[in-house]
This record gives C-alpha cells, sequence and structure tokens, in this order.
C-alpha cells in the first residue's frame, strides 16, 4: 500500500493541475451563484478530508471526531469576525494556529490508544462539543445555542479582468486560493521527513522507533496537522454559511468526513476532492431518486462503493490508468 | 368629424383606461404566473427531528388535493419541500437552491430555529417572504428590521410567561423544578418563565435539570427534580422526551402540578404512549384542534383533514398533532394566496399577511383568531390554557391576550 | 440520601440497558474482531418486528421468541450477503459499510414506520416491586433478562466447543481453517447471534425509551463506551462497565457538574480511564511480538 504510492507521486502530473487549475478559475462565471456556493462547499471539504487523510491514512490513527475540529475552527472564525471584528481572511491563519495546538493536545494522551478506542475516544469528543458550545458559561463568546449570525463579506473589487464579482464568487476565488495553498502544504508534508516518518510508524511502529523515530512526538503532531486543516475547513465553511450553530456540528458530520475520505481514497490527495463531491452532491441526488427513504439510497451507494471501488474513487482511476497504459502494449 | 374624431378618441382612451387596469392588476414575481404558485420549504425529514416530517407531508398532500379542486384563484400551487436534516447548514444550501434555481415565489413553513435563523438575514436581503416558520421564537415577530419573515407558533416566550402567571395567581408559594431541552428551543421557554416570575423566580424555582437531544433517557434528570421537593413541574421537552418524562414522574410517585409545553401536548403523539391514566391533569395550552380531541369528531374542517390524509397520506395518524398544525398552516397560506388575489408579488404577499383580519383558521380552535399588522406579526393574539382529564384537553378559563 | 440512592439505582437501570447492547458489541467483536456501529439499528430494526407482529395480536412471549429468531436470521443474512464481499479488505472500508448498512436500516425504519414514537409493551407488571419507588418492576426485570443473557454468553464462550471454535475463527482464522473450522460460518453465526442479542436489548429499552427509529443512536455511544471501557473481550467487563456507565452518568449529572456538562465530563473520564488502562478496565492488552 505505501511504497509504490510515493514512487508513482514522484512525477507531478503538471499538465493535469494547471488544466484543472484553468478550469477551476473560469467555471463561477458559467455556473449559477447557487452552484458556485457549492463549489465552494466542496473545496472547504476537500481541506477537510486532506486532513483527515495525514491522520488516518498516513499516520494509521483513526478518529470519528474531526467535526468537533471542524467546529472549533469555524467558531473561531465566527468568534473573531463578530465579537473583535477582524476581517475574514486573517481568521483563517488564526484559526489554523488553534486547531493546530488543540489537536496537538488531544493528540497527546490519544497516542496511547489503538484502533477501537481511539475511535470511542474520538466519537467522545464529537459527542461532547456541541454540549460545551452550548455551554451557558461560555455563552458570551459562542452566542450558546443561538449560534452566530455572520456578515457575508463584499468582494474586494467590483470586477476581475472585466469579469463581474460578487460575493458569492469572491468567496470561491478565496476558498480556491486557499485550498491550493493547503494542498501545497500537504503535498510537501507527506513527501517530506514528516511523511515518510508517519508511514514508518504507521507500517512498522517498532522498527521506526528503533531507528530513532520520535513516535509520539510524530503521532501527537499528525493530530495538530490533521486537526489544523480540518480547522482551516471549519473557518472557510463558517464563512461561507455565514452562520455557525451547534447543530451543525453533530456527530454525523464526523461521520461523514470519514466517510469522504474513504470513499475518495484514503492516503491521496486527489482523493480528497472526489471525497469532497461525494458527500456534498449524493445526498441531493438520493433525494431525488427516492423522496420516501433518500438515505437507505445513500447507504446501499456507501456499500455499493466499497463493493467495486476499495481503493476508493481515486484508486479506481489509477487503476483505470493502468490498465490503459498496460493496454496499450 | 371634430365630433367623431372626438368620440372615437374618447373611445380609444376610454378602452386603453379599462385595459390598463386589468393588465396592471395581474403582477407576478418569479415563482408566480397564471397557472402556477411556487411555494418553497425545507423540512427534517431525516435527523433527529424528522418526528416532524409529518408537517411537510401534510401541507403536501392539502396542496394536492387543492390543486385538483382547481387551486387558488385559478391557479396550481407547486410545493417544493425538501429535506435539510435538521442541519443548518443543509438549511442554507436547500434554501439557496429554492430561491435562486427553483425561483419560489416565498417559502411556508420551514422548521426549525437554528435552521431559521441560518437563512434569516438571506431571505430578508434577497426579500423573499419568510412564511409561517414552524418554531415559536420570539425573534421572529420583527417587523422593523426583518419585515420579509412572519412566525406562526404562538411565541415560547409568551408561553412560558403564561405558566408563570398561572402559578403565581393560584400558587404563590409553589416551589417549582423546570426541566428543558438544552437548546434554542428549550432556552426560550424557560427565558419567558421566568420572566413571568419576576422577582421570585430565584426562590420559586427550587431546582433545574437539562437534556440533550442525544440522551438516551431522562431518568436521572426526573429523579433529581423531585429530589429536590419541588410540588410544580415545567415540563419542556419535545414529544419523545415529554412521554418519558410524564411516565418517569409518575412511576417515581411524585406528584406535582404538572404544566406541559405546547408543542408535546398531543394525546395522540405523546399522553397515549406515556399512558393518560398518569397524564391526568396535566396542563398544557392549546390553539390547533387535535385529531384525538373527541370534541370534533362532527367538525366538517376535522373531517375533511381526516379524509385527506386517508387518501393521500395513509401512513400519517390523524391523531397526531404535528398532523393538524401543517394543515392549519396550510389553510393561512392559503387564505393570505386568496387575499392577494391576481396581484402576486412578493411585496403584495407580505402586505396580505401584514394585515390578517380576525381571520378563523378552521384548523384553529374556535375563538382563537389571527391577527397581524404591520407592527406586530404576532399572528395569534391569545393562548388558551387547557387541562387533561384522561380523555381530552378540557379548556378553562378565559383565552389571555399575550404579547 | 434518599434521592442518592435513587439516582445509584437509576443508574443502575440505565446501565441496564447500555449494558444489554453492549453485550451484543462484544458478541460480534469476540466472533469477527470488528465493531459493529450498526448494532443499534439492527436492534432497534428487530424491535419494529416484534412491535408489528404484537399489534398484529401475537402473544408477547411468542412474538419475542419469533423476533429472536428472525434477528438470528437477519443476522446472518447480513453477513453472508453484505460483510462477506468486504471481508478481508481495510478495516476502514468495513466502516464504511457499517456506516452504509446503518443509514440504510435506519432510512427504511422511518420509511415504513414513521418517525412519530410507539409504544412497546412490557412482560413485566406495572406496579413497582416490592412497592419501592427507586426502581420500576420493568427496570428490575430487565436487568435480570441481562444477567441472564450475560450467563449464557459467558457459559457459550468458554465452555462450549462451538463458543471455542467461534473464538478461534475470530482470532486466527487461517490456523483454524486448518484445523477444520468452516470460518465463514462461523462468522455468520457469530452475527446471527449479536442480532439475536441485540433485538433483546431492544425489547427491553424500548417500554422505557419508547420505540421510533432513533432510538438507539443515544444509547449506543454509551454501550461503546460500556464495551471498551470494561474491555472489548469480556463480556463481564462489558456488563461492568454498562453499569458503572450509567451509575456515574447519573450521579456527575445529578451532583458533580450538571447536567450542561455531562458530555464533556464523560469525554475526559474516557480519555483518562484509557490512558491508564489502554485496554479498558478488565480487557487483555494484546502484546505483539516483533
Amino acid at each position: 500500500m505505501s511504497s509504490n504510492l510515493l514512487s508513482s507521486e514522484n512525477s507531478i502530473p503538471w499538465i493535469r493541475i494547471v488544466l484543472g487549475l484553468i478550469v477551476a478559475c473560469i467555471l463561477p462565471f458559467f455556473i449559477s451563484n447557487y452552484h458556485v456556493f457549492q463549489a465552494s462547499m466542496v473545496l472547504s471539504y476537500a481541506i477537510a478530508l486532506v486532513g483527515m487523510n495525514i491522520l488516518i491514512g498516513y499516520s494509521g490513527q483513526i478518529s470519528l471526531g474531526h467535526g468537533a475540529f471542524m467546529a472549533i475552527g469555524a467558531y473561531t472564525s465566527a468568534i473573531l469576525m463578530d465579537k473583535m471584528n477582524i476581517p475574514y481572511w486573517m481568521t483563517i491563519p488564526i484559526a489554523a494556529i488553534i486547531c493546530l495546538v488543540v489537536g496537538f493536545l488531544f493528540g497527546l494522551p490519544a497516542l496511547r490508544l489503538e484502533g477501537h478506542y481511539l475511535a470511542l475516544a474520538t466519537f467522545a469528543l464529537a459527542v461532547a462539543l456541541p454540549q460545551l458550545l452550548k455551554f451557558k458559561h461560555l455563552e458570551f463568546l459562542t452566542g450558546g445555542v443561538q449560534g452566530i449570525v455572520i456578515m457575508k463579506p463584499d468582494p474586494p473589487w467590483e470586477s476581475l479582468f472585466g469579469l463581474k464579482l460578487n460575493s458569492d464568487r469572491w468567496l470561491y476565488f478565496f476558498t480556491l486560493a486557499v485550498t491550493l495553498l493547503m494542498f501545497v502544504i500537504g503535498w510537501n508534508l507527506i513527501r517530506g521527513r514528516v511523511g515518510r516518518a508517519l508511514i514508518a510508524i504507521r507500517d512498522q511502529p517498532i522498527a521506526a522507533a528503533s531507528m530513532g523515530i520520535n513516535t509520539p512526538m510524530y503521532k501527537s503532531l499528525a493530530f495538530g496537522v490533521s486537526a489544523m486543516f480540518t480547522g482551516v475547513a471549519g473557518a472557510l465553511s463558517a464563512i461561507l454559511v455565514a452562520f455557525v450553530a451547534p447543530d451543525s456540528f453533530t456527530v454525523f458530520l464526523s461521520i461523514t468526513l470519514l466517510v469522504g475520505m474513504v470513499i475518495g481514497g484514503v492516503t491521496s490527495l486527489t482523493g480528497a476532492l472526489y471525497g469532497a463531491i461525494f458527500i456534498q452532491f449524493i445526498p441531493n441526488i438520493a433525494d431525488q431518486i427516492s423522496k420516501a427513504a433518500p438515505w437507505a439510497i445513500y447507504g446501499t451507494m456507501l456499500i455499493l462503493f466499497m463493493y467495486l471501488m476499495p481503493t476508493g474513487i481515486a484508486g479506481a482511476i489509477r487503476l483505470l490508468g493502468e490498465k490503459l497504459r498496460i493496454s496499450r502494449f | 368629424m371634430k365630433k367623431r374624431q372626438f368620440a372615437l378618441t374618447t373611445l380609444f382612451i376610454s378602452l386603453i383606461g379599462f385595459a390598463l387596469p386589468a393588465a396592471a392588476q395581474k403582477k407576478y414575481d418569479p415563482g408566480a404566473s397564471d397557472t402556477e404558485i411556487k411555494i418553497g420549504q425545507t423540512m427534517p425529514y431525516s435527523g433527529p427531528a424528522s418526528a416532524y416530517g409529518v408537517i411537510g407531508k401534510v401541507q403536501a398532500a392539502y396542496f394536492k388535493q387543492l390543486n385538483e379542486q382547481g387551486g387558488v384563484n385559478g391557479r396550481k400551487i407547486n410545493f417544493l419541500t425538501l429535506d435539510d436534516g435538521y442541519s443548518p447548514p443543509k438549511t442554507v444550501e436547500m434554501i439557496r437552491r429554492l430561491v435562486e434555481q427553483d425561483e419560489v415565489l416565498l417559502t411556508m413553513g420551514t422548521l426549525g430555529t437554528p435552521s431559521n435563523t441560518a437563512i434569516h438575514k438571506y431571505m430578508n436581503t434577497k426579500k423573499v417572504p419568510h412564511m409561517f416558520l414552524a418554531t415559536g421564537a420570539s425573534k421572529w415577530n420583527d417587523p422593523k428590521n426583518n419585515p420579509w419573515t412572519i412566525g406562526f407558533n404562538p411565541n415560547y416566550h409568551s408561553e412560558g410567561k403564561l405558566y408563570a402567571q398561572h402559578i403565581l395567581a393560584t400558587k404563590p408559594n409553589a416551589k417549582i423544578a423546570v426541566l428543558f431541552q438544552n437548546d434554542d428551543y428549550g432556552k426560550d421557554y424557560f427565558n419567558g418563565f421566568k420572566e413571568g416570575l419576576g422577582a421570585k423566580a430565584a426562590s420559586m424555582i427550587v431546582s433545574q435539570a437539562s437534556y440533550e437531544v442525544t440522551d438516551p433517557t431522562i431518568d436521572s434528570q426526573i429523579v433529581s427534580l423531585k429530589g429536590s421537593g419541588a410540588d410544580t413541574f415545567f415540563n419542556i421537552t419535545t414529544p419523545k422526551f415529554a412521554a418519558q418524562a410524564i411516565r418517569k414522574v409518575s412511576e417515581v410517585g411524585w406528584k406535582p402540578t404538572h404544566y406541559l409545553n405546547q408543542i408535546s401536548a398531543s394525546v395522540g403523539s405523546v399522553l397515549k404512549p406515556a399512558g393518560l391514566d398518569v397524564s391526568v391533569g396535566l396542563i398544557s395550552m392549546q390553539y390547533i384542534k387535535e385529531g384525538a380531541d373527541s370534541r370534533w369528531d362532527n367538525d366538517p374542517t376535522m373531517k375533511d383533514f381526516k379524509a385527506l390524509i386517508k387518501k393521500y397520506a395513509p401512513e400519517v395518524s390523524p391523531d397526531d398533532a404535528n398532523a393538524t398544525y401543517g394543515y392549519a398552516v396550510a389553510q393561512m397560506m392559503v387564505q393570505v394566496l386568496k387575499q392577494a388575489g391576481d396581484n402576486l408579488t412578493r411585496e403584495n404577499i407580505m402586505k396580505q399577511a401584514a394585515s390578517i383580519k380576525d381571520f378563523q383558521v378552521p384548523m384553529a380552535l374556535p375563538g382563537v383568531l389571527a391577527s397581524t399588522s404591520p407592527s406586530d406579526f404576532a399572528l395569534f393574539q391569545t393562548m388558551q390554557l387547557v387541562k387533561f382529564d384522561g380523555k381530552n384537553w378540557i379548556e378553562f378559563g378565559k383565552p389571555v391576550a399575550v404579547n | 440520601m434518599e434521592t442518592f440512592i435513587h439516582q445509584v439505582v437509576a443508574g443502575i437501570a440505565a446501565g441496564g440497558v447500555y449494558a444489554s447492547l453492549a453485550l451484543a458489541l462484544v458478541m460480534i467483536y469476540q466472533s469477527t474482531h470488528h465493531i459493529n456501529f450498526a448494532q443499534g439499528e439492527i436492534a432497534m430494526f428487530a424491535t419494529y418486528m416484534a412491535w408489528t407482529l404484537i399489534n398484529a395480536g401475537v402473544a408477547y412471549w411468542l412474538a419475542f421468541i419469533f423476533t429472536i429468531l428472525l434477528s438470528f436470521s437477519l443476522g446472518v443474512l447480513i453477513q453472508r450477503i453484505i460483510i462477506r464481499p468486504v471481508e478481508n479488505a481495510p478495516v476502514l472500508n468495513i466502516v464504511v459499510v457499517f456506516i452504509g448498512l446503518l443509514v440504510i436500516l435506519n432510512s427504511i425504519a422511518g420509511w415504513i414506520f414513521t418517525y412519530t414514537i410507539k409504544a412497546f409493551p412490557s412482560p413485566f407488571p406495572k406496579e413497582p416491586p416490592f412497592g419501592l419507588y427507586f426502581i420500576s418492576s420493568h427496570e428490575l426485570g430487565s436487568i435480570c433478562v441481562t444477567m441472564m443473557l450475560l450467563l449464557l454468553l459467558y457459559s457459550f464462550f468458554k465452555f462450549t466447543p462451538l463458543g471455542l471454535a467461534m473464538r478461534a475463527a475470530a482470532q486466527n482464522p487461517d490456523s483454524s481453517r486448518l484445523v477444520g473450522i468452516r470460518v465463514g460460518w462461523m462468522l455468520a453465526l457469530g452475527w446471527g447471534l449479536a442480532a439475536a442479542i441485540g433485538s433483546v436489548a431492544g425489547m427491553m429499552i424500548a417500554p422505557v425509551v419508547f420505540l421510533e427509529p432513533n432510538m438507539m443512536s443515544g444509547i449506543l455511544l454509551y454501550a461503546f463506551a460500556a464495551a471498551l471501557v470494561g474491555g472489548i473481550d469480556s463480556p463481564g467487563g462489558a456488563v461492568l462497565g454498562g453499569f458503572i456507565v450509567g451509575i456515574l452518568e447519573n450521579i456527575l449529572g445529578a451532583y458533580v457538574i450538571g447536567t450542561e456538562l455531562k458530555l464533556s465530563v464523560a469525554l475526559v473520564m474516557i480519555i483518562v480511564v484509557l490512558t491508564i488502562k489502554p485496554a479498558g478496565l478488565f480487557g487483555k492488552v494484546i502484546v505483539s511480538r516483533v
């Protein structure tokens, strides 16, 4: 699982990336504002899924509670914008740092736990956080059960190269820029020393430790970095939706993120994008297929995807690509 | 020659004069046309609040039947109701789709306080009527700042006040225990209650406990509340927990004066499962007729309602209070549309909604009239206290004016 | 003081509820080494089947037994048809399949039976036992049923050859095959038994919390915690874990931190316990050789 991953990612598919970027940049001018909003949400989910990839895929620690970090990032952004009038773009790096620290602190005790036990601890985190957000002594900060309503930012320029910019389009480009930045950071982490250390710890923990890798440090770091990514995603989603409330961050969100990551493809950056598209659009499609039991359709699709694409969508595409290449010979 | 010219000109002008108002009378905003009116809605058909999905189902059935009978002023109602799973980001997404993609004329009966809070500013910025919200939070009655939003449910805050004032009047030395759901709705009721008790709140409320929607049971809370020695109990719970609470209160041998919030006062969906015998003496508030109430067995609206769900929504139980509630909201909506006539602009719709004069919604209790004015969007100005006698809710006292 | 005792007893009663579902989780873990997140929904669905039977006029105990048999078959079917294709897939894929199953069962139950709560009858008398108000007859009866299940489960795994075969199949499938154990059928059996236990749990829980499709979601977390804190491979530990979770939850909520922070305290507790004893209170720490 691990070795051919690194070797196939030695060559950066520049052409595909540039093409993808061009499409991404002209997209908002051809689709309705509502779809632009949806596209921005997909991008923010993709960042969250990269975070989960780092933790679960590369570091081998499971988390059923990443929705909590999304909540922390979102609330950080909302509180800064609402209570301290900090501009929206500044809240992103602040949310990132706060989530990095919180994630690292959570990772410290968590690193003693394995598999199911870690799953339980993270699950409990996801369940406990909404209640904490509603806590009456924190109400002055979090808005308690009412949540916080945010002002949607206006675009700084009326138009770009003669193309009209509105709030939705501007936020889309902002989100796109942040997504690119986070993907580049993620890419460098994974390919660098940190990534290799994490893979070593995941696959052969005892050998890794005996080679001098500071296992506890790296594992907690993985938690922190993963939380940072998810926190940034949360902050972005808060700005996009212009509202945060405890009800936005239930356990179901954490489970949805996990599902998105696996369906997209564990240990794959492009998988994060596919997974994000899945979790954003498939529920809507399921609703159109069956109004009576849409989630039954969703569940069936989950199971079918696991049967047909066990390595996720990214894995399936890679296999398809290899098959096509082999068949050429 | 001049005379003929004059006559022709007069004829011409008068013809235009007749034609102009006729053309000006039919005014449409997106979502309205000669043949249809598009109404949008989000409803939690899945997730923790899915029991309320019945409301949307009944409303869809109502409009379907209405369309078969010719619609409103000759126009069919195209009712688009989408699932938001009680998740505010999903509500935002679905509402944006309804407004921007499906171009509905207005939204009706969107459910949930957090869900509606998420779209409150959006609807008012986009100037789309945000009507008859299925929540009793007090913040929807704000015509000055949010003129496009109008609620439906009598205010939770006011209802809490109503019970508090009743306690002050009948049992001024009561020791009160309160159980509330730890969210917007629960706290709204509780705050109204405390406000109603005024200065005596701190001394009269001897014990309070909250619970989360995700909690399996509230047994522990009931045990604590009983242990405080309270003799009065204000029960702010949603239907499932209300049934649990009513049962547990009787099981632990506690016999307080028991006030139950209106949203869980359904004989069919709460009191029957809890046990009709242990529900005797419950005090609540009512404004909509209930299917399980034998008083309305021969009431024409109730008969229509029961026939409707039998034909179009057979999985819905006629005893479910959510069902008659949904019916009442649909009736109110149709009344506003009728009032608007052919002027189906969003502005006119709100104008009509702001000028409802003493309208008796057929599914509402007789005497509970709906009235609004441009400065006060609260639909129901009076509330009626009721007590459960083992079979039905019986009214006692006169309707109390609330604000 | 009286209230304190009452809280503790209420905690034991609640704990009994968590313990019964935890037993189903332990069952499935011991036979497949997976934690099935859909266990609660299977139990809920089974309870609806019982409700349908009882509503059609079938006597309670007859419906009870029939439901156990039906759930057993349902469990076996699910394992053979849905789980088998992903048996050897990575753990995360299996988790996603469990989630898919959970969502499907929940949605279908909501569609067929609607989301309105339904009363579910209890086989135990309505009057409190010996005139006590601390606990209802049903709660006392459910605890006894849970203890009986525990005893049955424990003896099954410890003393019967079939139980041994199941444990072997889960722990070391390859060696088990070499010894002649039909591993595939052991897994199916495990699922069937877990579903059966779950159905009993559901039928004991429903009279208290009322039957509706989301009935088990709150309980699943606590059952999960109980099973893990008590030790996922120990039925006795899971039951004890259930009672501990139930009592602590009540006591903390009532006296220590108030109901508004109960969950955060539970979270801290779980982390503390697992940090000190990573395999749970009564679990065995697996030592793997290098």
